[in-house]
């Protein structure tokens, strides 16, 4: 805002306030401030106004740019596409309303891809959490030769997701596979890893933690190093051992850290896509649906049947379950880590209220 | 925050974001170039995908033959790449002058026949009368250039089939084959004495069947009777009750049966003349691999391909007479003799590159002399509407969950009705 017009702005206010700015000065009551000279500004002083007013937004406004371009239109293009009987190949299609999405919510291949989209996210995301904390515990320690410990966790993240889709795929083969193999050894008969749905999920899910365990701890790692030493030391002193010093210091100061850890794997783990369209020849999700997941039931429909219609259609279910989904998860690890603010020494409710009883008592006396 | 910056900020944003839609738009619109002088020096782009047998030394004899052509050849790695690729661009500019089309989704590509320059009408009556038929649009314009096909023979182990006690020799195995239900017999036998499979798969059983059906889940007008078509359940149901207990793997090109074809686990597969290539170069331990001039049935055709001309080319002509080219007798022999693709000319039968190829994996069998034969049984060409592989891969996923044990056939047929009807 410029001076000039807060000057507008203030005078309109008080001479009268339900008429806004369009109460021109001039109409203002006597007593009103004598009129200002008129000030005539110079191109370049009007230039560097508009510099100092519009500069920031254009500093910005290359990644704006490119996030309307490569961001909302798509998006946009999409919900207009979901709406339609859409031709990919003429570009052209036919407004149908909301069939599309009914057809979707009624397909039996919707649900079960629901399903299993929740079952190898649950799979992969809550044992490579709790794997992914210990190993920062761990390498948060005093060990020799840290650099080559931190770098080896996070090696298996160099590997590109359809080559561990592959090699996985080798391993888990229900016949010929190598880990049916060592389950032999300890009589443990062959599992049917791409018939049984729950154990084709332990199959995705293995590879998705394989991947994503070692990034996991590392960003873990690098939370918990900021962490002031000075509270473990007076926690020792007040004698907490480490497993309290672990709840009562180290997670509550991850809390910002898990959050982002929490909400990238669930945005992840819903859009699961390679590692089940790598387990087997087809990439289409088993003959039973097993593993059929909801991307990969949206490429299916998009580029497997050409029906663009119907696949933008559920790329929007997508983004709506991922969005409460995500709020959902902030809601839940907001209230389950307490707040880093006030670590440990915030009152527990029956606290508060006796002092606040106390105070009235205070106060009635 | 100032609500005016604010809004002039976002109205420039979207004239930016307007423009570059407005930019995208136009550069679709380029009228093709028709080059008015036919010497002029051009470029034309071909894309194929695995390997047609287009060598270099091929493409540089045309060059020769043409010195204003430069030709430059791209190869996708699978089909599925290629078909990806054909649809994102089809209607659209990026694709090649000349295009290869698998036989699979050439049913899909149909619809848009019109995007597509036709085959000049001189040279129809070039190709076997069902590789036509299936790149012929409802008026009569054929659009694709047929390139290889792919007639079924019986690939055996003559190996195996001694140990069983049954015939080794190329001709009488092909006594043994002449009727499905031979087949399926024989089949049953040998698993029963050995405990092995007989065959790979079931669902190349259901591709054999189903590719000697002239209707089975479109009719050619386009009316969808895929679950009422009694032909159709049979083909299931003979399937789930004869192929099923005797194959090892339900599907393909799965791991294991990749690792079952290596260790030579079964004694028998229906088998094109591309699979040869595929089981020598899985299999190469394993000997006594044989072919029988035979498929029960009659005729069977599985796979091949087409090149088409997108009519919005450059140098649509051009790349006419390039197509034309290539997928001539002559030239198309001399792709066989590269990789195996078998020609889909009948007057390719007679030239030496055909008639003469032996299969030194295949204990030498006259490969030219059967693939000729097959195709020469092929007698029916199947209908295959757009939305064909749809139907028939969910018919494959219905006998996997049967053959897996998932479901009972009668629950896997009911749930292939449900999933059909919603297509």
């Amino acid at each position: 805002m410029t001076a000039t017009d807060a000057t507008t702005h203030g005078e309109g206010r008080s001479s009268a306030p339900p008429s806004g700015p369009q109460a021109a000065p001039s109409a203002s009551p006597s007593g009103a401030p004598a009129p200002r000279p008129v000030r005539v500004l110079s191109f370049s002083q009007r230039l560097s106004r508009w510099d100092l007013r519009l500069s920031p937004y254009l500093y910005i406004s290359p990644f704006f740019i490119l996030f309307a371009i490569v961001g909302l239109f798509p998006i946009a293009y999409t919900a207009v596409i979901s709406f339609m009987d859409w031709d990919q190949i003429r570009r052209s299609g036919e407004f149908i309303g909301f069939d599309q999405y009914v057809w979707i919510l009624t397909q039996p291949k919707f649900w079960i891809a629901l399903r299993n989209t929740f079952s190898i996210f649950l799979l992969s995301s809550v044992p490579q959490l709790i794997l992914a904390m210990f190993i920062a515990v761990m390498l948060d320690k005093h060990i020799r030769a840290k650099t080559f410990w931190r770098m080896s966790a996070l090696l298996p993240y160099v590997v590109a997701p359809v080559a561990v889709g592959l090699i996985f795929n080798a391993m888990f083969a229900d016949q010929s596979g190598v880990v049916n193999g060592w389950l032999g050894f300890f009589g443990i008969g062959p599992i049917p890893w791409h018939v049984e749905p729950f154990w084709s999920h332990v199959a995705i899910a293995s590879m998705v933690n394989y991947r994503w365990t070692g990034y996991n701890a590392l960003i873990l790692l690098a939370a918990m190093q900021a962490i002031p030493r000075d509270y473990y030391e007076a926690a020792t002193v007040d004698g907490a051992g480490t497993w309290r010093q672990f709840w009562s210091i180290t997670l509550p100061s991850l809390k910002p850290t898990l959050i982002f850890v929490i909400i990238t794997s669930t945005i992840g783990g819903l859009q699961i896509f390679d590692e089940p369209r790598m387990f087997d020849q087809f990439g289409r999700g088993g003959a039973g649906q097993q593993w059929l997941t909801i991307t990969l039931y949206l490429y299916d429909i998009g580029w497997g049947e050409w029906n663009f219609g119907r696949a933008a259609a559920m790329a929007w279910i997508l983004f709506l379950i991922i969005l409460a989904i995500g709020l959902v998860n902030l809601i839940v690890t907001r209230s389950l880590v307490r707040d880093e603010g006030a670590r440990g020494m915030r009152p527990s409710r029956a606290e508060r209220r006796a002092a606040l009883r106390a105070q009235k008592k205070e106060v009635a006396r | 925050m100032n609500s005016r910056a604010f809004r002039r900020g976002a109205a420039a944003v979207s004239a930016v974001a307007a423009g570059a839609i407005a930019l995208a738009g136009c550069s679709g619109g380029n009228a093709p170039a028709e080059s008015a002088d036919p010497n002029a020096p051009i470029e034309l782009s071909i894309a194929t995908f695995n390997d047609f047998g287009y060598s270099d030394e091929l493409l540089q004899e045309y060059m020769d033959e043409h010195p204003n052509v430069t030709i430059v050849h791209n190869k996708a790695a699978t089909s599925n790449d290629a078909r990806a690729n054909f649809f994102q661009k089809l209607g659209n500019t990026g694709l090649a002058d000349i295009e290869a089309i698998e036989i699979d989704w050439t049913a899909e590509m149909m619809q848009y026949a019109d995007l597509l320059a036709p085959v000049p009408e001189e040279l129809k009556g070039r190709w076997l009368d069902w590789k036509e038929a299936a790149a012929t649009d409802a008026d009569g314009n054929l659009v694709g250039y047929g390139t290889d096909i792919g007639p079924q023979a019986v690939c055996y182990r003559a190996d195996l089939f001694e140990a069983a006690g049954l015939p080794t020799d190329r001709e009488e195995v092909a006594g043994l084959f002449t009727t499905w239900d031979d087949l399926f017999a024989v089949g049953a036998e040998y698993t029963e004495k050995t405990g092995q499979p007989f065959l790979d798969s079931a669902n190349s059983v259901l591709q054999g069947l189903a590719n000697q059906l002239e209707v089975t889940y479109e009719e050619a007008d386009g009316t969808v009777v895929a679950t009422e078509n009694p032909d159709v359940r049979e083909m299931y149901d003979t399937v789930i009750e004869k192929a099923v207990p005797i194959t090892a793997y339900p599907g393909q090109w799965s791991e294991d049966w990749f690792a079952s074809m290596a260790n030579g686990e079964f004694a028998a597969m229906l088998c094109p003349p591309w699979m040869h290539g595929i089981i020598a170069g899985e299999a190469p331990e394993v000997t006594g691999w044989d072919i029988a001039d035979v498929f029960p049935g009659g005729g069977g055709n599985w796979g091949g391909s087409y090149l088409v001309v997108p009519a919005n080319g450059e140098n649509v002509a051009a790349a006419q007479e390039l197509a034309a080219w290539l997928t001539s007798p002559e030239v198309q022999a001399k792709a066989f003799a590269n990789v195996g693709a078998f020609p889909s000319q009948p007057e390719a039968y007679e030239m030496p590159e055909v008639t003469e190829a032996t299969n030194e994996y295949f204990n030498n069998a006259p490969v030219g002399q059967i693939n000729a034969n097959r195709s020469e049984a092929v007698t029916v060409s199947p209908v295959k509407g757009p939305k064909y592989f749809q139907f028939h891969e969910a018919l494959n996923q219905a006998v996997t969950r049967v053959h897996d044990g998932l479901q009972s056939p009668e629950e896997s047929w009911d749930a292939w009705v449900t999933e059909v009807s919603a297509f």
